[in-house]
Order: structure tokens, then sequence, then C-alpha cells
């Protein structure tokens, strides 16, 4: 077989930055997107998609990356974030905050439970399993008619302006102010990520990918660390499902679909399951084919297909496995 | 009180009886060695005594407390490590890495979401003495993956060490090594059983390593237990010599 094309790269590459430079050259260019986007020639609102699914892919590699587990069904609890959030602004409170803590709580409860019943699997049958418990809330959200209108999605309802007491921001009428919410959201969660996984609770995860016997025989209780990083990982894809939620001021029962997990899986694989930056980075590659694909055809998903398959053939580690191999440590 | 008593304990696969009624009991500081042709059953006794596998019939009693049914986690919390004989280490995590989370599970910190600097200080030390010990003190940056069959070895004999264990079982602690490496092992294992008072179980094929490390020995053949004994005896034993080299010798 010879060597592979990413171990030549990477050979052969100097190292591009390093992992600090890394970071700040990401923070600037996620704080600066709304002035160089339109510039770009794109659109500010694009920025916030990739934000929302970086959130979201980021918090699926929690589990994939670090802990070397797959999911299939992470949509449901991104749905159950969407459904959650949307719900209670439209009958409830008319909160954006409000919203979206009713929205995590629903996702993280449910994950609790369904974990509690999937966590002795292993492999294709936990992913199986993921995937089957998906599909029943994505039908629950389509059958449920009188609450969820089906099909036609939570509509008549919007995002609320932020009311912080001694002013307010306006989330809702001002692209920039919600992108400028959803990075702070999303600083917050990756940055606790980032934490969790620098811990020593984060490298019993670590250990428990690399090697599920010797962390049991180390004295590690694998199913129950399996099922924190489980619940971890669902509650802050339900908090990117509340801004998924916020950001179309609409949801329906695609955003709980398994196509929907598929998505978040492919675009983790994309940018590079075991880079911490590499879901945010496939994120924004997905949607900007998608965006600029789409605008020529309505076959872009073939092209994206292609893309991947390429990506998976010669570059295992994704797009950030080129420019470095050392995750967090 | 001995430290590990194992009690005519069986382990049946279907219709394979692949340990048969063995009972062993080791005492505190002592280093025990099972030895006995490919087949024998020692791996599957050393998997009951760490509960890889639950005995079909018998019992297990470590430390006076009946751990028959424990699972492989509550074992090592109460003191039992193992290696295997096919090194188990993380391959893509670096020898620190490898050494720094046992030491923080030994020191409860396994669900901690954060350390403190004192913590993080204690921990730091114990894995540099863990490295000090394991001679990979210039490897520790490296990637276990990419170390040397021997080192990984090593490495996987310090993981089980981190845990600050009262026994130890070493599944065949130089399997496929070389003369050099297998000589740093001995070394190793010697250093632990003598200086530390580590009490040690092993498995082990090579008679050089067995007879010059382990107090008693123990003989398996075909799953049924053939004999113990001091070193001298066993290789006196005429039982054993006719179950190594068959009946004609």
């Amino acid at each position: 077989m010879g060597e592979r094309l990413s171990d030549v790269v990477n050979r052969t590459a100097p190292r591009l930055m390093d992992k600090r430079t890394g970071d700040i050259l990401i923070w600037l260019l996620l704080l600066s997107a709304p002035f160089w986007l339109p510039a770009a020639g794109s659109y500010v609102e694009l920025g916030t998609r990739v934000v929302v699914f970086a959130l979201a892919a980021t918090a699926l590699n929690f589990l994939l990356g670090y802990t070397g587990v797959l999911s299939f069904g992470h949509a449901a609890y991104f749905g159950l974030g969407a459904y959650g959030t949307a719900l209670t602004i439209k009958f409830l409170v008319a909160s954006t905050p409000v919203g979206m803590l009713v929205g995590v709580v629903v996702g993280a409860i449910a994950a609790a439970i369904i974990g509690l019943m999937i966590i002795r699997l292993r492999g294709v049958y936990f992913a199986m399993c993921t995937i089957a418990f998906g599909q029943v809330f994505y039908f629950i959200a389509f059958q449920w008619f009188s609450l969820t209108n089906g099909d036609d999605g939570v509509s008549a309802w919007h995002r609320m302006p932020l009311d912080l007491g001694f002013t307010t921001i306006d989330i809702l009428n001002s692209s920039n102010a919600f992108y400028y919410f959803v990075l702070a959201v999303f600083a917050a969660c990756v940055a606790a990520m980032a934490f969790l996984l620098r811990s020593p609770f984060g490298r019993t995860l670590q250990a428990i990918r690399e090697n599920e016997r010797r962390a049991r025989f180390l004295g590690i209780p694998v199913d129950a660390h399996i099922w924190m990083s489980w619940v971890i990982s669902c509650f802050f894809v339900s908090v990117a499902g509340t801004l998924f939620a916020l950001m179309n001021n609409f949801v329906d029962p695609r955003a709980m679909r398994w196509d929907q997990s598929g998505t978040f899986v492919i675009m983790t694989v994309l940018g590079g399951m075991r880079s911490f930056w590499g879901p945010l980075i496939g994120s924004a590659i997905y949607l900007v084919l998608q965006d600029y694909i789409s605008s020529h055809t309505e076959n872009w998903m073939s092209f994206i297909g292609a893309f991947f398959v390429l990506i998976v053939l010669f570059f295992p580690r994704g797009v950030l496995g080129l420019i470095g191999r050392k995750a967090v440590s | 009180m001995s430290l590990l008593q194992v009690k005519n304990v069986s382990k049946h696969f279907g219709s394979l009886v692949a340990v048969s009624g063995v009972s062993m009991t080791v005492e505190p500081g002592e280093l025990r060695a099972v030895i006995g042709p490919n087949g024998a059953g020692k791996t599957t006794f050393f998997n009951l005594i760490t509960g890889f596998f639950r005995p079909t019939s018998g019992n297990i009693i470590f430390n006076g407390e009946d751990i028959t049914g424990l699972l492989p986690a509550r074992r090592v919390w109460r003191g039992i490590a193992r290696t295997f004989q096919i090194t188990e280490v993380f391959p893509e995590l670096t020898v620190h890495e490898n050494l720094r989370i046992p030491v923080e599970v030994a020191s409860g910190f396994r669900l901690q979401p954060w350390l403190s600097r004192e913590n993080d200080a204690k921990i730091r030390a114990r894995v540099g003495e863990l490295l000090e010990m394991g001679g990979l003190t210039d490897k520790a940056a490296r990637l276990v993956g990419e170390l040397a069959h021997g080192d990984q070895r090593s490495t996987e004999i310090m993981m089980a060490i981190a845990l600050n264990p009262r026994l130890l079982l070493l599944d065949e602690p130089t399997a496929g090594m070389g003369e050099q490496e297998t000589f740093v092992i001995i070394q190793l294992i010697r250093r632990l059983h003598k200086d530390n008072k580590l009490t040690i179980v092993l498995i082990e094929h090579d008679m050089r390593v067995v007879f010059h490390l382990a107090d008693r020995i123990m003989v398996l053949d075909q799953g049924k237990f053939l004999a113990e004994g001091t070193p001298q005896e066993i290789a006196k034993n005429e039982a054993v010599q006719t179950a190594y080299l068959g009946k004609a010798a």
C-alpha cells in the first residue's frame, strides 16, 4: 500500500502554526466575521449558521473524537432543544433565555434517560440504537399535530430581544447583534468542553477512546464515564438546537431527522475529529460549499458527498489533520 | 492473613473446561509464578482473578473479602492491577499521559473537572517518579504507539504500578522481547518485589525468568492444578517434566 498521502503531507509540509497561534487566529476571524463576510461577497447570516452548526459538531466530537463513541442520533437532542425553545417562546413565556433554558433541560433529560438504555452497547450497535431513538423523536414531532403543527413546523413566533435590565440588545432585527449573541454562547460552550477535556475526567474519556479494556482494568468504570460523556455531548448539542430555532424563528421535524445527525457527523469528520477545531472548520466548509453550490445546482449534496469521500480516503484525519496532529493535551 | 485466596475455581466455555477446580493462596510480599504448557488455562485463571470473566464455580477472596462477583474496576479500587499478554496501552497518548491517567484514578480524581495547582503538582511528581522507575523519563513526551515493544511493555507495567496496587498480576511480561529488553524487565520486576515489597503473580513462558524471580511456582496443565512448590521442587517434579516434555521423558 505504501504511505498515506496525509502522512506525506504531514512530513513534508512545515507546521503552519503552533496551537496557540491557531486559537488566536480562529477567535480573531470569528470576532471580525461581520466585517469581512460582506466584503468577501457573503453575508453575516451564513456566519451565524456556521457557528450554530460548529457548536453542534463540536458537541458531537466530544463523544466521537474524544470518547471514541459514534452517535448517529444527535439530531434528536438538537431538535428537542429547538422545539423546547420554539414552543416555550410561542406558548409560555416570550423570553429568549427562558426558551433556551427549557430547550436545553428537555434535551439533556431525554439524553440522560435514553443514555441509560443504550450505554452498554458498543460500536455499530450503539450507533444503530441512537438512530432508532432519534427517529422516535422525529416521528413524535411529525405526528403530534396539536402541539408541533406536524410537518408544517412551529411558526408564528420569533426570538425576543435580550433584556438585560439596564439595556436591551435587539438580537431580533440586528443580524450582527444576533451573530455576536450566538458567538458568545458558542464561546462559553466550547470553553467549557475544552476545559473538561483537559481535566482528569477528560483524560479518562480519551483513555476509553484509546483502549477500553485497558481503561477498565485501570479502575475506570467505563459505562458510567461513557454515559457522562454522552449526556455532556447531548447537552451542548441541545444548546446548538436552541440557537438553531432562534436563528430561523421556526422549527420543523427535519431538525430531528437522521440525516441531520448525519450532517453533524460529516462536518466533524470533514474538519478532523481528532482536532478540537476540526468540527468548526468542517461546519464552515460544508455550509460554504452548500451555499455556493446550491445557487448553481440543486444537486449540491452530490458535490459535498464527493468531497467528503475524497477527504476520508486521502486525509482520514480531516482537513485539520493536515496542519497538525496533536490534540488537546 | 493471606492476600489472595482462590478457592476451587472453574471456568467452562460451553463444553470446554478452561479451568477446572484450581486453588491458590498467595501471601503478602510473595512473588508467585504460574506456568504450564500452551492451553493450560493460565490466562483464563488470571481473567477470573481480575474479573474479566466470572467463574462458573468457586470463590475468590482478596484481603479477607469475597470479590468473586465484583466488576473489574471495583477490583482495581481494592488493589488488584494487571497487565496483559498482548500489550494494552493508550497508543495515541504520550507516555506521560499514559501514566498520568492511572495516577489520577488512584488519587480519586477520575471525576474531577479540574485540578488545584497543588494536586496537579503532586500528580506530576508521582508521574515523574514512575517514569524514573520504569526508565522512561527521556521518552515521556513520545506517543506510546511509536515506542519500541520493550518500552511499551515497561509503560504498561508502570501504568499498573501507578495504581498503587496491593497485588500485581503480570501476564507474560517478557513475551516477544529480545535479550536486553527481557533483562530490563526482570530488573524492574525484581526491584518492585524486593524494594517496594509488592506482591506479584506472573505468568511466564521463559523458564530463566521464572526460576530467577519466583519464590514459589504453581503449574497448571489442561486447566487443572498439577504441582506447586519452590523453583527447586518444581524443577525436580516428574509430573511437571512429563507435562512439558511428553511421556517419553
